[in-house]
């Protein structure tokens, strides 16, 4: 059986195991009349049988396949010819790289070597003797445990009890997920930094001002021995964060307090989601949009003053995202001041402030610090978001100051470096994982230190 | 309490500055006022311009310039055998039947240049429609029948009006004696605009006109379908456990803070996490929904955990006391009463964020979800790409016919995001509650 | 009504038991005719006169012809039952209600013979004139010396640093502050106990010299010293301002005010001096109520 139909089949079997649980605990007592004398409802008993045969089972299942791949591949590389086995080893997974195509059906049977092919075949029999021990391991697991739960049965067990054991285990299980997540990130992003330092001094990377991660290829290749001095990139990531931010601060807190504090109720019903619209707008169209109308137009613009614009400048890229994040801020902003508390509005009005001086210096002072969390969140934001820079912003690793210029961005050389076919083994490669670590912990240090402010803020007036 | 000392200014002293000061500081309220109001101005006018330039360039996408012909299917090009077996009729050279089907319809052409110039105003994919027809019909063999046939991308750009005439003839894709063809053609009627079924229903291609978005629809669903599958049992037991059960330790502190973090963590470096974690070290298939899925689960749980403690907390804990004093347990109270008023909010919330997971792009660029794919995914670990990426894909395309696909592409995925955010409006509103 | 108000005594004679006389709050059912207020409603030379005042919010009508005036260097409290609307009158006197937007206010209240609702009426003037102490103390997120020199600030009070200086030092001394913050001025406002911060907003309130202050149950957030040091405060600010006090208790209307206004559901019932309205109440729901049957 194929792993989906194995799932279907210990699908079905837990249900079967289920039926079994309650009919028996219904039958040692004599029916549904005697069910007061049972310690637990019969669908208890029903879910502890289930549970019992399926976790065990899908634990088996998940192990046996999470290692059968490598398992089967070490035994077809075993039975490859003398002559490809002795390949060098990136030659070697080249063809490996062939049988795992050939047996997904990726390529034709032509497209592939002879030894490929045998290989190809020699795979999907031992996947075959695989799955069907697997899947007859499986069911005799399940079947056995069936009835030996069912002879456990008695009115005496706590069924519920145990049942409910194992939910709160499995809820457990998931609310850890969130910290496996975090783990997997750090480690899969640092392991493949580390290896990148292992070959690039973290000196040059972190202070080098030459970016060009074109590396030969084969080591009697000339030309390029590629270059990750990544201040470039810091620099444009930060110039187009500082651009996005100009445009977004005064725009989404302007709006935040004209909403909050100005507009009529009928007004802000109808503005405050029409704003939020833009955050739902997905990145790449406004990465679109940036491309091919804002470019475009402010070069015009700008040959009309007689100033040169790239036509992938960072002001265009920058202009967009800045109009992205503007509802990030402003609903942000709106909540801080919302928590402002009336009697502060009170306070100063009744001293004769005007609205506009009473928000100026008493609302915004008294949300101040949920606002420079909020914004603080919002350049976290622009720092990573990659669409928009990846379809506005060039590639050309310029160090300069100059919105008018072309710059390149963390995220933009993180996807030039990894989209494609690559190999792991290749600085050109593992630079961008060493980008994605500095991306992760910028952002990272910015979210704690933004939420830890938001939330003293909101504990102040909560 | 020394209070002896009086005010430096009597009250009407004070009361004659400020009526001085009056006309400025009114004057600074208006202007802060107007600040405000420019400023929601602005956002909505960047919606709208936004908006206004999607739909002016992308609704051309859903209409396709098709030509009319008389296409004689000529039995000595078709099936010179006469065997009519489907292998016979699939081989044979439908290209031909066209450039003959011109010839009759154009007897002053004389050539092999000037026919194939000719038959360049039909899409070089026309040919695979007559396969087909013929192929479903045999009988067709041998007559002649009014065909509507695919424009080639430039007739169909100079149709929509995005190619000028006027141009010199070396800087426009169709020659001169192309568009005196054409209007010909124009003048029996037989050049028009059509609904564009293929957009909608074929998978990606090199020729903008032959190019479709179902592929990429298709994609979209089964990765959105098994990110819903895992994250909303995930999320939602993540957040019951959080909100119901764990006592308040550093151990659920740091789950909290994890929660709280990835909800801030740049999207791209999920994906470097598949591709390092998913492909790099378990060998799952790159370009595949299964580990876009994976990647966008990881992605969404933080907005679904969020939003569904929200929903939890906002059940009054006088339910909970109910049950529990009915002699309930801990989880039957939760799966009895308190999921059961909480699921609106939960749905809300994992609405958005699949929302959120169908407009996202960066993160299945990293795991391949890139490549150039033709065919429309059947399963879970085909190769495909997602709406999203297809935007991506073909906004990056040189030719100017994918313009206008890429804004068309936009427009459908922002319909399918227009549906999701409504409906999750729709259901706050309908299950709202206030205790 | 007179007869209404026996019949009423009877019953509450009956029903001894406290909760039985919460479940039926007899006199708050018994009819008002809004707008005749026993007792004289005028002074002499008021500061405020209003007459014909009535307050909506939305549907709810708050306030019922309400008329009084409010003498010069006196203290007049408002007292009465929850909901009675004596917070909501109170805010009228400086249109605090224009902040809530369903609220309508009619009828005239002449702040020394100008109606504050006339067109011509600023109401930054108005509050400037007219200042108000609130409930709970709501000192600015700012400090001690910057809360008191933001009235002074936003009108353009002091010429330069000094003189705006020495009005942050006379407010804090009249509020009776100064000893207890001259060392940590530019500390927090919030940083004071309860009591300081209420005086620190009175200090706010008179550094932008009112005529007339308004306190809105300025002691009901304090603990019983602090409130004497506000009922201190008060005697001696009576001297410069009208005061207007709103208050739940009636030991401290006794012992604050001169003039004594009894609310009951939106109407004023009674007006007298302090000394009368406690030791001869005229109209039954004003004895009522300061013999502790109700409230």
């Amino acid at each position: 059986m194929t792993p989906a139909a194995l799932l279907v089949a210990l699908a079905l079997l837990s249900v079967g195991a289920f039926w079994i649980g309650k009919s028996r605990s219904l039958a040692i007592v004599g029916g549904t009349r005697g069910v007061r004398n049972l310690h637990s409802l019969p669908s208890h008993y029903g879910f502890m049988t289930a549970l019992w045969c399926a976790l065990p089972a899908l634990a088996v299942i998940l192990v046996w396949l999470v290692f059968q791949d490598a398992i089967i591949l070490r035994l077809v590389t075993d039975h490859l010819p003398a002559g490809v086995r002795d390949l060098p080893a990136n030659e070697l997974s080249l063809v490996l790289n062939d049988v795992r195509n050939l047996v997904a059906g990726n390529v034709g049977r032509d497209a592939v070597s002879e030894a490929a092919r045998g290989a190809a075949d020699e795979y999907v029999r031992l996947r075959g003797i695989s799955r069907m021990s697997l899947t007859v391991l499986t069911l005799v697991m399940v079947v056995c445990t069936a009835l030996f739960v069912r002879s456990r049965i008695t009115p005496e067990l706590r069924a519920r009890n145990r049942v409910e054991k194992v939910v709160e285990w499995m809820l457990i299980g998931c609310s850890t997920i969130a910290v496996f997540t975090t783990i997997g990130i750090v480690a899969s992003v640092a392991f493949e930094a580390f290896r990148f330092f292992s070959m690039v001094s973290p000196i040059e990377f972190l202070f080098g001002t030459n970016w060009s991660p074109q590396t030969a290829i084969r080591a009697d290749q000339v030309g390029s021995s590629g270059s990750f001095g990544a201040v470039p990139l810091f620099a444009g990531t930060l110039l187009i964060s500082l651009i996005a931010m100009v445009i977004a601060v005064p725009i989404g807190l302007f709006s935040a307090i004209y909403l909050a504090e100005y507009a009529n109720p009928r007004f802000r019903t109808y503005a405050k989601p029409l704003i939020e619209v833009l955050a739902g707008v997905p990145t790449v169209v406004y990465g679109f949009f940036a491309a091919l109308t804002i470019g475009p137009a402010l070069r015009g613009w700008g040959e009309s003053f007689g100033i040169s614009v790239a036509s992938e400048s960072a002001l265009a890229a920058g202009l967009v995202m800045g109009i992205m994040i503007i509802p990030f801020v402003s609903s942000l902003a709106d909540d801080m001041i919302s928590a402002v508390p009336q009697s502060l509005r009170d306070g100063a009005y009744a001293l004769g402030a005007t609205r506009s001086e009473t928000i100026k210096q008493v609302v915004i002072r008294a949300a101040l610090p949920g606002i420079v969390g909020g914004v603080l969140l919002a350049v976290s934001r622009a720092i990573g978001e990659t669409m928009i820079v990846v379809m506005a912003a060039g590639l050309a690793a310029n160090l300069t100051a100059n919105p008018f210029e072309a710059v390149t961005t963390v995220t933009v050389q993180i996807v030039t470096l990894l989209v494609g076919d690559q190999e792991f083994d290749s600085p050109k490669t593992l630079a961008a994982f060493a980008l994605g670590l500095v991306l992760f912990l910028v952002t990272l240090a910015l979210n704690v230190l933004a939420l830890h402010i938001v939330r003293k803020y909101r504990e102040q007036y909560e | 309490m020394n209070s002896t000392s009086k005010p430096l200014k009597t009250a009407k002293e004070t009361q004659a500055i400020v009526a001085a000061t009056l006309s400025r500081r009114y004057w600074a309220e208006r202007r802060f006022r107007a600040y405000g109001l420019a400023a929601v101005i602005a956002g909505l006018a960047f919606l709208v311009y936004l908006f206004f330039t999607i739909f002016s360039n992308g609704m051309g996408a859903f209409r396709q310039t098709q030509v009319r012909l008389p296409i004689y299917y000529d039995a000595a090009l078709i099936d010179p055998a006469g065997t009519r077996k489907p292998d016979d009729l699939n081989a044979a050279d439908y290209a031909a039947v066209i450039r003959n089907s011109f010839k009759l319809k154009f007897p002053e052409v004389e050539g092999r240049a000037a026919t194939r110039e000719l038959s360049r105003l039909v899409s070089g994919s026309a040919s695979f429609d007559l396969q087909r027809a013929v192929v479903e019909n045999p009988a067709l063999i041998g007559t002649t029948v009014d065909t509507w046939l695919l424009a080639s991308d430039a007739v169909d750009l100079l149709e929509k009006g995005h190619i000028e005439r006027t141009l010199a003839e070396a800087e426009r894709p169709l020659t001169d004696q192309q568009l005196v063809w054409l209007d010909k053609l124009d003048a029996e009627n037989a050049v028009a605009l059509k609904f564009n079924t293929v957009f909608l229903t074929h998978g990606d291609s090199r020729e903008p006109e032959k190019a479709g978005i179902w592929g990429a629809v298709v994609g979209s669903f089964y990765t959105l379908l098994l990110t819903l599958l895992l994250s909303f049992p995930i999320g939602v037991a993540t957040a019951v456990y959080l909100e119901e059960f764990a006592r308040r330790n550093r151990w659920t502190d740091l789950i909290e803070v994890n929660i709280n973090n990835l909800a801030a963590v740049p999207s791209i470096v999920f994906g470097l996490l598949g591709l390092a974690v998913y492909i790099g070290f378990f060998g799952l298939p790159r370009s595949a929904p299964l580990v876009g899925a994976l990647v966008l689960t990881l992605l969404t749980l933080p907005t679904i955990i969020i939003a569904s403690r929200a929903a939890l907390k906002s059940v009054p804990p006088s339910i909970r006391e109910a049950a529990l004093g009915m002699g309930a347990s801990k989880i039957q109270t939760v799966a009895h009463h308190v999921l059961p008023l909480a699921m609106p909010g939960m749905l809300t919330g994992t609405i958005i964020g699949m929302a959120r997971a169908l407009g996202e792009s960066a993160p299945l660029l990293m795991i391949g979800m890139v490549a150039f794919i033709v065919d429309i995914p059947k399963g879970i670990t085909d190769a495909s790409t997602v709406l999203p990426v297809q935007v991506f894909l073909w906004s990056d395309s040189p030719e100017r016919g994918f313009m206008e696909k890429t804004s068309g592409a936009i427009i459908v995925l922002l319909a399918f995001l227009v549906v999701m955010n409504t409906t999750a409006v729709i259901l706050r509103k309908r299950f709202e509650r206030r205790w | 009504m007179n007869t209404e108000a026996v019949q009423v005594d009877e019953r509450a004679g009956i029903n001894l038991k406290p909760s039985s006389r919460q479940s039926e709050p007899y006199s708050i059912q018994a009819p008002v005719e809004s707008g005749k207020t026993v007792g004289d409603i005028t002074v002499p030379d008021p500061i405020f006169s209003c007459r014909n005042v009535d307050v909506y919010y939305g549907e709810k009508h708050a306030i019922k012809k309400v008329g009084i005036d409010i003498a010069k260097n006196q203290v007049l409290a408002m007292i009465g039952p929850s909901g009675c609307g004596k917070s909501t009158f109170l805010r009228c006197l400086n249109r605090m209600n224009d902040t809530i937007p369903s609220a309508r206010v009619e009828g005239s209240i002449m702040l020394d013979g100008k109606d504050i609702h006339d067109k011509k009426q600023d109401v930054v003037q108005l509050r400037a004139r007219v200042g108000m102490v609130f409930q709970k103390p709501n000192p600015f997120p700012k400090s001690i010396y910057e809360n008191v020199a933001y009235g002074p600030r936003i009108h353009g009070l002091a010429g330069d640093r000094v003189e705006l200086d020495e009005i942050v030092h006379g407010s804090l001394q009249r509020a009776g502050l100064w000893e207890e913050v001259k060392d940590r001025l530019d500390h927090p406002g919030t940083s004071l106990s309860g009591g300081q911060q209420q005086r620190l907003c009175i200090a706010r309130t008179i550094a932008v010299n009112p005529e007339v202050i308004l306190m809105d149950e300025p002691c009901s957030a304090l603990d019983p010293i602090a409130t004497a040091r506000i009922e201190d405060l008060m005697e001696e600010l009576r001297q410069s301002y009208a005061i207007a006090i709103v208050t739940h208790s009636m030991q401290q209307a006794a012992r604050v005010s001169q003039r004594t206004a009894y609310f009951h559901l939106g109407d004023l019932i009674e007006v007298g001096e302090t000394d009368r309205i406690f030791t001869n109440p005229r109209h039954k729901l004003t004895e009522d109520y300061i013999t502790g049957r109700f409230g």
